[in-house]
C-alpha cells in the first residue's frame, strides 16, 4: 500500500534527462536564432531609447505641461488635471523625478505596443468562434503564470536590458485589451449591425462604422487596465535590468530601506492614480452620446 | 441589374426556410407536410417560413400580417437576404436574390433597397444627419452630396433643425423619422419596413401612417411593411398577406379579406375591423336598378363607406349612385344597405346569431 502515500511520480533521472532537454534545447534554439532575435527587435529599442530620452531631456516644466495638457484633453476635468500636476511635482521635488520619467516611458511603449498588438488580435478573436477558444486559454496562462517564470526563456533570448523587460511587461500586461477589444465588438447591438447589413456595408465599413466606434469605451477599459498591469510588472521587471521607479524598490528590498521602497512605491500609485483617472474619464467621455436620454 | 427608374415588382416563389443546424436535412420532411411543431418537437429545428409565394405589387404597397413569430421578420428579411433562405426563390424584377454572389448583393443592397426597422436601429454614436447619409457614405458618394440629398428628406420628415442631435435625445416617433429619412435618402425602388411604426405610440403612428401615404404619392416605390396590426395593414396596404406559423393562410385586398375571411382564424382578426373604412361602394352597390334613375349626390367608384354615408348624410339624402372615373353611372346606393354593411356582422357559427 506504499504508493497510496508516495505518489508514483516520474523516476528521478528521467525527469532529470527531459528537463535537461528542454534546457539545452532552448538553449541551441538561443544560441541559433538569438541574434536575428535581437535584430529582429532593434526597431523596437530604437523607439524605447528614444522615448526614453525625449522624457529625460526635456525641461521638466514643458513635461508637466505636456502631461497636464493630455490629462485635459482626455478627461475635461479640471481636478485630474490639477492633481496631475500636483503628484508630478511632489515626485520631482522628493527626487524621483528621472525614474519617474523613466518608467512613464517604459509604460508609454508598453502601451502602445500592447494596443498595436492586441487591437488587431481581439477583433479576429471577435469574427472566428474557433480562434476565440484557442486565444482564450492562452490569455488565462499569460495572466495566471508567476511573471518571474517567463522573465527566464526572455532574459535567455535577449539577455538583460530593456528591451526584454519590454517583452516581458508586454505578455503580462496584453490580455485585458485583447480580452476586451473582442468583448466589446462581440457586445455590439446585433439590430445596429444588421442596419449597417440592409444599407450594404462591406465588412470594412461594417468594422469601422459600427463596429470599433460601438466597442471603443470597452476597449478603453482594456487600455486602462493593461496600463496598470504594466506598472504593477514595473517592479519586477526591473530585475531583468529595467531602469525606473522599480529599481529603488528593489534595491529598498534587498537593504531593508523602508523609506526608500515607501517613497518610490507611492510615487508609482501616484502615476497609477494619474493614468487611471485620465484614461477612465477618456472612457467616460466616449460615450457622452449615450448620456442625454430622451425624458 | 432592375430599372433604376420604375420600382420593379417582388416574387416570392415556394420559399422555405428552417433554422438550426442542418435545414438541408428535413427541407423534404417539411414539403411532405410535416408541421412546424412537430419538426420542433422531433428534430428540433424551427420552421420559419413554409411554401411561400407572394406576388408583390410593382409600386405598390404590400402588406405581410401575422402575430408575433408567425414569421413575417424572416420573409422580409429575405428580400435582401439578411436570411438566406433554405428553398425557394426571390424574384426582385426578374432577378433571383438568393443567386446573387456576394459583390452582387452588396451593389443590390445598396442601390435597390433600404430598410426601416421596428427597434429603429440607428447608429447610437452618429447625429441625425450622420445617420440619415449613412446608405450614401457606404456608396462612397461625395459628403457634400450626401448632406444636401438627406437634408431634403430630412425636411421632409419633419425633422428640421435636430440634424445634430444624437438618437438618445430623440422621442421613439422621432428617431423612426430618423429611420425613414435613413431609408429615403438611400432612393431605392425598394422599401422594406419591418414593424416600423409598431413601436410607437398610437397618436404618433396614425401621424406617421398619413406621412408614408403622402410620400408614397410622389415616389412610389415597392413598399413591403410589416405588421401585426389589421387597422395599420388596411390602411396601409394595396395588397396584403396574412401569415401564421410560417404559413400563407390568405392573401388579397384588405376588403376581400374582411369580407371573405379564409378561416376562423382570420374572422376573429377582422371581426373588430371598421368596415366603413376598408368596404367600398362597388362592393354593395345595387347594379338591378335602371342605370338613368341617378338618384340623390353622385360618389365617385373607390369611395369608402363611411365616406359615402357622409357624403348621404350632409346631403340629406337617402339614395346616391356611384359613378366611375368618366361619371358613367354603374349602380345605386341606398343608405340602409351602406349601414348594415358598415356593421360588423355576428359570426355565423354563432347560435345566437341564428335567429
Ligand atoms: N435565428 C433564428 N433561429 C431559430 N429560430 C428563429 C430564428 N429567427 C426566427 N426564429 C423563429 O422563427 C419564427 C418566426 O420568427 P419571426 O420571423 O421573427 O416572427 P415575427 O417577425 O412574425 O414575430 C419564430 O418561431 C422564431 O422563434
Ligand atoms: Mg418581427
Amino acid at each position: 500500500m506504499e504508493w497510496l502515500y508516495e505518489f508514483p511520480n516520474m523516476d528521478i533521472d528521467s525527469l532529470r534527462a527531459l528537463k535537461k532537454g528542454i534546457d539545452s534545447g532552448f538553449r541551441g534554439f538561443t544560441r541559433e536564432y538569438g541574434v536575428y532575435i535581437e535584430n529582429a527587435f532593434e526597431p523596437l529599442k530604437q523607439f524605447l531609447i528614444y522615448s526614453e530620452k525625449f522624457m529625460l531631456e526635456t525641461p521638466w516644466p514643458l513635461i508637466i505641461l505636456l502631461i497636464a495638457g493630455i490629462a485635459w484633453f482626455a478627461s475635461r476635468n479640471r481636478r485630474i488635471v490639477i492633481g496631475t500636476i500636483v503628484t508630478l511635482l511632489l515626485i520631482g521635488y522628493f527626487d524621483m523625478w528621472e525614474d519617474t520619467m523613466r518608467t512613464i516611458s517604459m509604460i508609454f511603449v508598453c502601451t502602445v505596443l500592447s494596443i498595436v498588438i492586441g487591437i488587431p488580435i481581439g477583433i479576429a478573436m471577435s469574427r472566428s468562434d474557433r480562434l476565440q477558444s484557442v486565444v482564450n486559454p492562452i490569455l488565462d496562462v499569460m495572466q495566471t503564470m508567476p511573471s518571474f517564470v517567463y522573465l527566464i526563456p526572455v532574459v535567455m533570448l535577449l539577455g538583460i536590458g530593456k528591451v526584454p523587460g519590454l517583452i516581458a511587461v508586454v505578455i503580462y500586461a496584453i490580455p485585458p485589451i485583447i480580452r476586451l477589444t473582442n468583448l466589446g465588438i462581440r457586445l455590439v447591438d446585433k439590430d445596429v449591425l444588421e442596419a449597417a447589413d440592409a444599407f450594404g456595408s462591406s465588412s470594412w465599413q461594417r468594422l469601422k462604422n459600427v463596429q470599433m466606434p460601438l466597442a471603443l469605451p470597452t476597449m478603453m477599459a482594456g487600455i486602462n487596465q493593461t496600463i496598470m498591469m504594466a506598472l504593477a510588472m514595473v517592479v519586477v521587471a526591473s530585475m531583468i535590468g529595467v531602469r525606473g521607479l522599480g529599481q529603488p524598490v528593489l534595491q529598498a528590498i534587498n537593504n531593508q530601506y523602508f523609506s526608500l521602497g515607501l517613497f518610490n512605491g507611492l510615487a508609482i500609485v501616484g502615476i497609477a492614480i494619474i493614468f487611471d483617472r485620465t484614461s477612465q474619464a477618456y472612457g467616460k467621455r466616449l460615450q457622452k452620446y449615450q448620456e442625454v436620454v430622451h425624458g | 441589374m432592375v430599372d433604376e427608374k420604375a420600382s420593379p415588382g417582388i416574387s416570392v416563389r415556394n420559399l422555405y426556410k428552417i433554422f438550426g443546424n442542418n435545414p438541408d436535412q428535413y427541407i423534404d420532411l417539411v414539403k411532405q407536410g410535416m408541421t412546424k411543431t412537430e419538426l420542433n418537437d422531433k428534430h428540433g429545428h424551427v420552421l420559419g417560413l413554409k411554401d411561400i409565394n407572394i406576388d408583390m405589387p410593382a409600386g405598390g404597397i404590400q402588406v405581410v400580417m401575422g402575430l408575433s413569430g408567425s414569421g413575417k421578420s424572416t420573409l422580409i428579411r429575405h428580400i435582401n437576404r439578411l436570411i438566406d433562405p433554405t428553398a425557394g426563390e426571390v424574384l426582385v424584377g426578374d432577378v433571383d436574390v438568393c443567386q446573387m454572389n456576394p459583390a452582387q448583393l452588396q451593389e443590390f443592397r445598396r442601390h435597390e433597397t433600404a430598410m426601416v426597422f421596428q427597434k429603429f436601429a440607428l447608429l447610437p454614436h452618429r447625429t441625425v444627419m450622420d445617420n440619415t447619409v449613412y446608405g450614401l457614405e457606404v456608396q462612397g458618394i461625395s459628403r457634400s452630396e450626401q448632406v444636401e440629398r438627406a437634408q431634403r428628406w430630412i425636411d421632409r420628415v419633419g425633422l428640421t433643425g435636430f440634424e445634430s442631435n444624437y438618437p438618445n435625445q430623440l422621442s421613439g416617433g422621432m428617431q423612426q423619422r430618423v429611420g425613414l429619412a435613413r431609408a429615403l435618402t438611400n432612393d431605392a425602388p425598394i422599401l422594406l419596413m419591418d414593424e416600423a411604426f409598431s413601436a410607437l405610440d398610437p397618436l404618433i403612428r396614425m401621424d406617421m401612417q398619413t406621412v408614408l401615404l403622402d410620400l408614397q404619392k410622389e415616389i412610389k416605390k415597392t413598399v413591403v411593411f410589416i405588421t401585426h396590426d389589421l387597422d395599420e395593414a388596411l390602411r396601409l396596404g394595396d395588397k396584403i398577406a396574412i401569415l401564421r406559423d410560417g404559413e400563407v393562410v390568405q392573401q388579397g385586398t384588405g376588403q376581400h379579406i374582411v369580407l371573405n375571411p379564409a378561416d376562423e382564424y382570420i374572422s376573429s382578426f377582422v371581426r373588430e375591423v371598421n368596415r366603413g373604412r376598408v368596404v367600398l361602394v362597388q362592393t354593395i352597390m345595387d347594379t338591378s336598378v335602371g342605370l338613368e334613375n341617378r338618384e340623390g349626390p353622385a360618389i365617385k367608384i373607390g369611395t369608402t363607406l363611411e365616406k359615402a354615408a357622409k357624403i348621404m348624410t350632409d346631403g340629406n339624402s337617402s339614395m346616391a349612385h356611384v359613378v366611375d372615373a368618366q361619371g358613367k353611372m354603374l349602380g345605386s346606393l341606398d343608405i340602409q344597405a351602406v349601414i348594415s354593411s358598415m356593421v360588423t356582422p355576428i359570426s355565423h357559427d354563432d347560435p345566437v346569431a341564428a335567429e
